[in-house]
């Protein structure tokens, strides 16, 4: 898992049926790291810190629902920690 | 599995069910020579590891979900181990 801002959301109508009524949010890992699509599953939005659950277990969020996911919002970071170097 | 440094604590209180109660770590993956690679991981804790302990961590599914006795739940890092001696033959 991962730390990532949201920084956008992404609109579709046309998709597999699994992914209607979920929210398709673009995530981009921090500190400076590559944008991707995120299914989210806790309400996230704008702006927000969150970390991101990747590969298969990215889909088990949705249990007993099949979510075709690679990544997805599992939490809204409410405050980091981080050791000084 | 890697090894990595806890170099930080991550505090959420809306978060999948399955992360509740569990400590959540930020961690740095180090080399052998102790320099950090690559960016840092959240990782859920599995043995009560700390911050600047050097420990062992998984990035993959299964592992990590067995770890904190989570199973199928979306967890895809865990700490594994803290480490007392790493020693190369």
């Amino acid at each position: 898992m991962y730390l990532g801002k949201v920084i956008g959301r992404i609109v579709c109508t046309i998709k597999d049926s699994s992914l209607e009524s979920r929210t398709l949010l673009l995530v981009r890992r921090l500190p400076k790291g590559p944008v991707v699509v995120a299914v989210d599953a806790v309400g996230a939005g704008a702006g927000e810190t969150v970390y991101v659950c990747r590969g298969k277990e990215a889909s088990f969020a949705f249990l007993p629902d099949e979510v075709p996911t690679e990544a997805t919002i599992v939490a809204i970071v409410d405050q980091v920690e981080r050791q000084l170097p | 599995m890697i090894i990595a440094r806890v170099v930080g604590n991550v505090i959420a209180t809306q978060k999948h069910a399955s992360h509740e109660g569990k400590k959540i770590l930020l961690i740095q993956p180090l080399d052998l020579d102790g320099n950090p690679w690559g960016d840092v991981v959240v990782a859920l804790d599995a043995v009560d590891a700390g911050v600047g302990d050097r420990v062992l961590a998984v990035q993959e599914g299964f592992s990590a979900m067995t770890s904190v006795g989570q199973p199928e739940s979306p967890i895809d890092a865990a700490v594994v181990g803290v480490i007392d001696l790493v020693e190369l033959l």
